[in-house]
């Protein structure tokens, strides 16, 4: 009995401690992410700055209404999940492919050097990554461009065609990240048995069969993992790049959600509008992960959680 | 025996592919990179007139000059390293004070709180309520905007506590408690010796974070003398905003331009030296967090 009620303020005593540590990041999160979710009501007002959130008037589903009868939302919802499929599907297949070339590589130093070099433009910000495509598209020094004037062709404005921003968004995005996607699936592949290749070895496997029996099926959950993460943020396609290559002549294929938000929220001042968009585009981005979720766990690859 | 030579026929063949697949990677990755440093020390009028393929033609320090004598730049470089200091060091303290309470199976609420971090990886307020909320508290134009609302990545909490779960035994805990040593007291002076690591980790993720983001100062900066580094080469290399006073000794128009395109290239090299020359040594950290968070816990 007296040992029970002492254990019992001693947990107590323990819990307390827990809530203390806890407070300054709950104090946080409260504050920077639960509190703008308050904000979201004005998605369903006209904001005014003169009566404030609570203060505005109510106007039901006016804002969504409006953005679903746009034409605009069409076009943005479109350009933003045609461009983050794209993505997807050619930074995948880069990143397993690098990881195992590399788990192949002849030598260990080889498999450091060329390791170190793929990973090294990750570190390259968005902002210089950025004009690093401007310079080297530029009409008139952009190395791209004098090497096409060797075959006698003219300078074409790469930047300035809607036809090519995807192109250039994704194929940059494989130069600057396939290094560094690569490292989780070659973490998955060191952790392989090495028994199996021994076996694989013993009964005559080439290496190639070894690729397709061994090694993919073995980072296959991890695969399935990082794919579902990727489905889940379709809609969330990262807005400082795009936003970085836009220009008044791409912004046909260049104007993401992400980016309309910020232009009529903070650009157009049109808080009520831009707001609705962003919960729009929130429950999307739920609704799908959600589903992807689920989906992975029904195929027996186990979902996030 | 002959299939088994032929296997070994093809493998030979598998390493040569291989190998020149891996140098192709290489040679992609590296080519723009060189480029960018050659044609930033180059001659400026080889530059422009297309004679810089891969190696520098001519010899010009120039454009560096005029990199560093931009007063900007350096208010840039200063205000960024304070971003990059301060606000690692929030961060990571919250990320720390957040990952362990939830690493400890004791604390009876810890999937409520769970839950609570998950959530706001699923949804959130979105871009006009964050920005309206940091206004109402007055952050709007001051450097706490740069610091405070995303200090904490959730997903960095996962990882934090992940680490943890797997270092900090059950053993260790017990032994402690039942010296009479609280949680504050266990974390201060026990978990947080023996987490080094992951806490580099973090601090690596936080610096480089901050270090080459550019969007909290773009939508919550108005004044110049706060804009980090990342803004002040936006406004530079992408939005081509030049005052005069920057290139002022040189007289002729034609020489300003192409002077103009060849500090580019230096301001380019000097933005992003710093990150590339130390990454090499702590390349090995960035794997590990990588490596931990791939661990489903």
């Amino acid at each position: 009995m007296i040992l029970s009620s002492s254990h019992l303020h001693r947990t107590f005593r323990r819990q307390w401690q827990f809530y203390a540590i806890m407070a300054l990041p709950f104090l946080h999160l409260i504050i920077f992410k639960y509190l703008p979710m308050l904000g979201l009501q004005i998605g369903f007002k006209q904001y005014r700055v003169s009566k404030g959130i609570w203060g505005s008037e109510w106007v039901g589903l006016k804002h969504f209404v409006h953005f679903f009868q746009s034409p605009t939302s069409l076009k943005v919802i479109w350009n933003t999940v045609s461009l983050s499929l794209y993505s997807i599907a050619v930074s995948f297949p880069f990143a397993i492919f690098l990881a195992i070339a590399l788990n192949e590589a002849m030598s260990r130093r080889f498999k450091k050097t060329v390791q170190m070099v793929t990973y090294m433009p990750y570190f390259i910000s968005t902002v210089v990554m950025v004009s690093m495509i401007i310079q080297f598209t530029d009409t008139r020094l952009g190395v791209l461009n004098h090497f096409i004037g060797l075959f006698g062709l003219s300078p074409v404005n790469f930047m300035a065609k809607p036809e090519l921003f995807r192109h250039i968004y994704v194929w940059t995005n494989v130069w600057q990240q396939t290094g560094y996607n690569a490292i989780i699936y070659l973490a998955a592949l060191t952790a392989v048995d090495p028994q199996l290749y021994e076996a694989a070895r013993v009964d005559g496997c080439s290496k190639l069969q070894k690729i397709f029996h061994i090694d993919l099926p073995s980072i296959r959950s991890t695969i399935v993992i990082l794919l579902i993460l990727n489905m889940g943020y379709v809609m969330s396609v990262g807005f400082e790049k795009a936003y970085l290559m836009q220009n008044a002549l791409n912004l046909e294929t260049s104007e993401i959600i992400s980016t309309y938000i910020y232009r009529i929220g903070l650009i157009n001042a049109d808080f009520s509008f831009s707001t609705a968009i962003g919960l729009v585009n929130s429950l999307i981005n739920l609704v799908l992960l959600l589903t992807v979720n689920s989906l992975a766990k029904r195929s027996g690859e186990g979902g996030l959680w | 025996m002959s299939s088994w030579k032929k296997s070994l026929r093809s493998d030979r063949l598998f390493d040569m592919v291989n190998t020149t697949v891996l140098m192709f990677c290489i040679l992609v990755v590296a080519y723009p990179l060189i480029y960018i440093v050659s044609a930033s020390i180059s001659d400026h009028k080889a530059v422009v007139s297309g004679k810089v393929w891969l190696l520098p033609v001519g010899f010009d320090l120039t454009a560096y000059k005029t990199v560093f004598s931009y007063g900007l730049i350096l208010t840039g470089y200063l205000n960024s390293l304070f971003y990059m200091g301060v606000g690692t060091l929030i961060s990571v303290t919250l990320t720390l004070l957040a990952a362990y309470p939830l690493s400890r199976k004791e604390f009876t609420q810890r999937n409520v709180f769970m839950g609570l971090f998950l959530f706001t990886m699923l949804f959130s307020g979105g871009l006009i309520p964050t920005y309206m909320l940091v206004r109402s508290l007055g952050m709007l134009d001051t450097r706490w905007a740069m610091l405070l609302p995303n200090a904490v990545g959730v997903w960095n909490v996962i990882v934090t506590r992940t680490y943890l779960r797997s270092t900090i035994g059950d053993e260790l805990y017990e032994a402690a408690a039942m010296e009479g040593c609280g949680d504050v007291r266990f974390l201060v002076s026990i978990v947080i010796p023996l987490s080094g690591s992951i806490i580099a980790v973090m601090c690596l993720y936080y610096a480089v974070w901050i270090w080459n983001s550019y969007f909290d100062a773009l939508i919550y900066l108005r004044s110049r003398d706060l804009y980090p580094l990342q803004i002040v080469l936006r406004n530079i290399l992408i939005l081509n905003q030049t005052d005069g006073g920057m290139i002022k000794d040189i007289s002729v128009m034609a020489r300003k331009q192409g002077l103009a395109d060849v500090m580019k290239y230096a301001l380019i090299v000097v933005s992003s030296a710093p990150l590339l020359m130390i990454y090499p040594f702590v390349q090995r950290h960035f794997v590990k967090g990588v490596m931990i968070g791939s661990v489903k816990g």
